[in-house]
């Protein structure tokens, strides 16, 4: 085990995509969100105390047998689905032999060479609004490991510490890896793929509820295999294999980093080991972990105690109809019912404001104030406190009905849309309802024609050739007038009626 | 009164049912039984007077309140060391699990319990189930009633030779490869081996989990069927567990009908290799099959030859996976290793393997790693199970012209402790009658077939029936067993020496 510390030397991301293309493969881990384990009736929650989500199956003592999940199976034949896949008509679990000491038996139990679902696909947008089609190979059932706690180091990492503890409530945990074919011709974007990727996944296992996929508790993990090939080659470089890249945003990171770190290497003469890499969140960095060599053996064999998977067509097909519109099906059909560009439509995607949107519309908003309101300054304060919209709205009470409330004040007319900004910030400083604040703070315009008019008339008065323009038929001029009206009126005025009147007045209506 | 011990527990279950004698009165003389004969025979790793009693107590008390008890309530029975049991130490027969005491029972256990059946304690036995004369375990091995210089079969040496010797009137036994039937076969004893996922495995320490079936010992064919119904039915916890009714194996073990039944004899499985005694034994049982109205087919199963093979392929294939959990993280043994200043968890578990673990225990270890690497699987166990399938082939093509088909369990009666120690393919020979039962995962059980002229040791009948007709095993053994009983004036144990009583 060689383990270096510090920074490797990097190639500028420009100056390697001019001299080799990328080749990424990502495995991605999803812990299912099953009641109980893979293997036993052991509860899945997280956060319980170490060891308490235990039995002799998780534990693997012995003498005891697993028994498959069978929530777990319909949710794995239903991700494969839904990723386009393949399901095995008959296909089994194999053991995966290696010894460590979180790994209660001494082998994982997972699926080797007959996977349950294979050969799918999954449609990938990019911000540019262009599709990547991602090929997945397959995706395969598995228990998760126990959870190793090396104490005594600095790092944190088995390297240094003095002894280790070993949490088993996670071990057993469903899995589901999705393993995809090797993504080429991504080129530059290569960073903005794997991120894409991972983020249609997670919003697609999302959208099917059979995951929290909550990548910083680590129910939905991500291994990035990168390699590079020469732009004249015809075969991929050797790749290495970075372990729990466990944010998007470090997906892409990672990426770019790893494809910065392999052309230095190749650049310069040397060549890439094959090995696991591991991804240093703070540092933005990867060092090396284990060799991958020749030697590395897990004797894969059938699983003996566990009879074949064998699902019905018809129970297939069964599962096939639970599916939940596709992602970017729905967001298509959204787009069009909303009436959004679409420029506006991906602003909101890429916000995460979907379902906000569709929230606020079914309660009664428009879908333009519904996309104005939830972008604006709402969205700045989120950004600020490093969340999503929908997260910080829920954590300071703001609801679609607040967006509603507020739309109404500005169609009934009491208030124009600087006074519903007002409101607004004043919604979001905890002020109360878009109501309360506009009368805690006296926002309203004033419905008063006789002081409006009186205002129009000290304003035409004041500007006599502006008023002559108006008159000979230039009636764009009124711009001008209407400001100083609204100034007059300290901006308690409805602009369009202001307008009204001085039209009026001047005899242009 | 009768003696006790030397009753059968059909036999026992009519005296406690008929409130002619107690469960404690009944456990008590077996326990004193074992406390005169067990240092010279050796069936036991762990005797539990005091759960035993207990039990025994509380099936009593229940009888008393007049509650409706199951037939074998208060018939005490001992338990191979492979199988866990709650609070009682389970070692498999390893120094790897010194000590260990399991937090949960084996389904088949919970199923005694339930019965009522206090369990005296837990067996000897081949350390993991690898041998055929308990010489493998690591606690000594067990003897022979008849001769204690000779082996009483293996791995279930022990649970054998604690029903030859009036221990337990029935004891749990495990068959891997003829674990249950070949030491029956040289002990006089009778043993099944019930088909594949017949009786949960949940709670039996597995050796190789796709051979492995627990099953009865007793000294009577009615006996081990009483014992297959307690203990026999679909388990939830054991994904292998036929979801079926038991076949009727105590209605069959009563009837005794062998009327009209074809009886297969295997061509591959007598003569040549076969201990003249043994053969001849055998072939006057076929003849009592004969009398009782049987017919009698020859059939072939060629596929048989490349059986032992395969079996020694597949089995330390699976039992290189099972046996790596004992890694001294969680529980049983752990050794320091030498010399080593604040050692790895990887120092730690290879010191514990390489101290914990036998001599035979580390070949088939290395054996199955080896059978199972890139680049072998193919070649070893990927042809195994290929064998496996020829093998099923020739028992269905088999049974399309018999109903069972017979064979002397093993070659030779009891070999002396010692001969084949060092000869590992020797003592794998003994078992080339009972594997292809395994392989196939049909039921097989083992019956006395009388004493063989050279050497006075008893011989052992094999019946093999297709899976889940359980119960034609028992309707010849008990045919078969009611014939020879007469023929020899009483129980082939009548005619074991008697035991030297330790005081």
């Amino acid at each position: 085990m060689t383990t270096t510390t510090g920074p490797e030397p990097t190639l500028s991301f420009d100056e390697a995509l001019a001299s080799f293309d990328p080749v990424m493969g990502l495995e991605v881990h999803v812990e299912l969100g099953t009641n109980t384990k893979m293997f036993c009736g052991c509860p899945t929650a997280f956060g319980a105390e170490p060891n308490t989500q235990t039995c002799p199956v998780c534990l693997g003592l012995p003498g005891a047998l697993p028994v498959v999940n069978a929530v777990a199976v319909e949710s794995a034949i239903r991700i494969g689905l839904a990723l386009n896949c393949s399901i095995a008509e008959w296909c089994r679990f194999a053991r995966k032999n290696y010894f460590y000491p979180d790994m209660p038996k001494n082998f994982q139990t997972s699926q080797y060479d007959e996977p349950i679902a294979f050969d799918g696909y999954l449609d990938v947008e990019l911000e540019d609004g262009s599709t990547y089609r991602v090929q997945i190979e397959r995706a395969h059932m598995e228990e998760d490991t126990g959870k190793s706690l090396h104490v005594g180091g600095s790092t944190g990492r088995i390297h240094g510490a003095t002894h280790s503890l070993v949490d088993y409530n996670r071990a057993g945990i469903p899995l589901i890896e999705i393993v995809t074919k090797p993504m080429t011709g991504a080129g530059e974007r290569a960073p903005e793929v794997a991120k894409a990727y991972v983020a249609t996944l997670r919003d697609l296992l999302k959208a099917m509820d059979v995951s929290d996929v909550k990548m910083e508790q680590g129910s939905m993990r991500c291994d990035v295999n990168l390699s590079l090939m020469r732009k004249d080659a015809d075969v991929f470089g050797t790749r290495t294999e970075t372990k729990n890249v466990n944010s998007l945003r470090s997906v892409e990171r990672a990426v770019r980093y790893e494809i910065g770190r392999h052309a230095a290497v190749l650049s310069s003469g040397g060549s890439i080991t094959q090995e696991t890499r591991h991804w240093h969140e703070d540092t933005g960095i990867t060092t090396s972990g284990r060799v991958k060599s020749d030697a590395e053996d897990y004797r894969y064999f059938p699983e003996p105690d566990l009879v074949p998977v064998a699902p019905s067509r018809e129970s297939v097909e069964a599962l096939r109809g639970t599916l939940p519109e596709p992602p970017a099906e729905r967001r298509k059909r959204l787009q069009a019912a909303w009436g959004f560009a679409d420029l506006e439509m991906r602003d909101v995607v890429n916000a995460g404001l979907v379902e906000l949107v569709e929230e606020t519309v079914a309660a009664g908003a428009s879908p333009a104030a519904a996309r104005k309101w939830w972008s604006g300054e709402v969205a700045r304060r989120a950004n600020g406190e490093g969340v999503d919209v929908p997260s910080y709205a829920a954590r300071i009470g703001v609801t679609p009905a607040h967006v509603v409330e507020l739309e109404s004040l500005v169609t009934s007319g009491r208030l124009n849309d600087s006074m519903a900004r007002q409101a607004w910030e004043g919604v979001l400083d905890g002020e109360g309802t878009p109501t309360a604040v506009a009368d805690a703070r006296g926002l309203e315009l004033v419905q008063d024609t006789g002081a409006l008019e009186a205002a129009v008339d000290t304003v035409i008065a004041a500007n006599p050739d502006v008023a002559d323009k108006i008159r000979d038929g230039k009636v764009q001029a009124v711009g001008a007038l209407i400001g100083q009206v609204m100034r007059e009126m300290k901006g308690h005025a409805d602009a369009a009626a202001a307008r009204q009147i001085i039209l009026e007045k001047l005899g242009q209506a | 009164m009768t003696d006790l011990t030397r009753a059968t527990a059909a036999e026992l279950a009519d005296l406690l049912g008929a409130g002619s004698v107690s469960s404690r009165e009944v456990t008590r003389a077996l326990l004193d039984r074992t406390a005169a004969v067990d240092g010279a025979v050796h069936s036991y790793l762990h005797v539990d007077e005091d759960g035993a009693l207990a039990a025994a107590d509380d099936v009593d008390r229940r009888r008393t309140a007049g509650e409706s008890l199951h037939a074998l309530a208060g018939v005490p029975i001992a338990v191979k060391d492979v199988m866990a049991t709650r609070g009682l130490p389970t070692t498999c027969g390893s120094k790897i699990l010194e000590g260990w005491v399991p937090p949960y029972d084996a389904t088949l256990v919970t199923r005694l319990r339930a019965a009522g059946m206090p369990i005296l304690g837990k067996t000897n036995m081949d350390e993991f189930a690898m041998g055929s004369s308990t010489e493998h375990s690591a606690y000594g091995p067990s003897h022979n009633p008849w001769d204690l210089e000779r082996i009483p079969g293996g791995s279930g040496g022990g649970s054998s030779s604690v029903v030859a010797s009036f221990q337990a009137p029935l004891a749990i036994g495990t068959d891997t490869g003829g674990s249950i039937r070949q030491p029956a076969a040289v002990t006089g004893t009778v043993g099944t081996k019930p088909t594949y996922g017949g009786v949960s495995r949940y709670g039996l320490v597995a050796l190789a989990s796709s051979l492995d079936q627990a099953g009865p010992c007793s000294r009577t064919v009615l006996d081990s069927a009483l014992l297959h119904e307690v203990i026999a039915g679909h388990d939830p916890l054991d994904s292998t567990s036929v979801d079926a009714p038991v076949p009727p194996v105590v209605e069959a073990a009563r009837r005794a009908d062998v009327s009209g039944m074809r009886i297969g004899i295997v061509r591959e499985l007598t003569g040549e290799g076969f201990q003249a005694g043994v053969q001849a034994r055998f072939d006057e049982a076929v003849q009592h099959l004969v009398d009782a109205g049987a017919e009698v087919v020859e059939v072939s199963c060629p596929s048989f030859t490349y059986a032992l093979a395969a079996y020694y392929l597949i089995l330390p294939s699976e039992a290189s996976s099972n046996l790596a959990k004992f890694d001294a993280m969680r529980y049983g043994l752990r050794v320091q290793p030498d010399g080593v200043d604040a050692p790895s968890a990887e120092q730690v578990m290879a010191a514990t393997r390489d101290a914990g673990f036998g001599d035979e225990v580390k070949r088939r270890i290395i054996l199955g790693t080896y059978a199972l690497s890139s680049g072998y699987y193919d070649a070893y166990y990927g042809s195994a199970q290929k064998v496996r399938r020829l093998i099923a082939n020739d028992f269905a093509a088999a049974f399309e012209t018999a109903d069972v088909l017979v064979s002397p369990t093993a070659p030779t009666t009891a070999f002396r402790l010692g001969d084949k120690l060092d000869d590992p393919m020797a003592m794998y020979l003994n078992d080339i009658a009972t594997i292809p039962a395994n392989l196939a995962g049909i039921p097989g059980l083992s019956l006395p077939s009388g004493l063989a002229d050279e050497d006075g040791l008893p011989a052992g009948f094999q019946v093999l029936a297709p899976a889940m007709a359980d119960d034609r095993l028992y309707s010849v053994g008990a045919a078969l067993e009611a014939r020879l009983t007469a023929a020899w004036g009483g129980p082939i144990l009548d005619r074991a020496p008697e035991l030297e009583v330790a005081r």
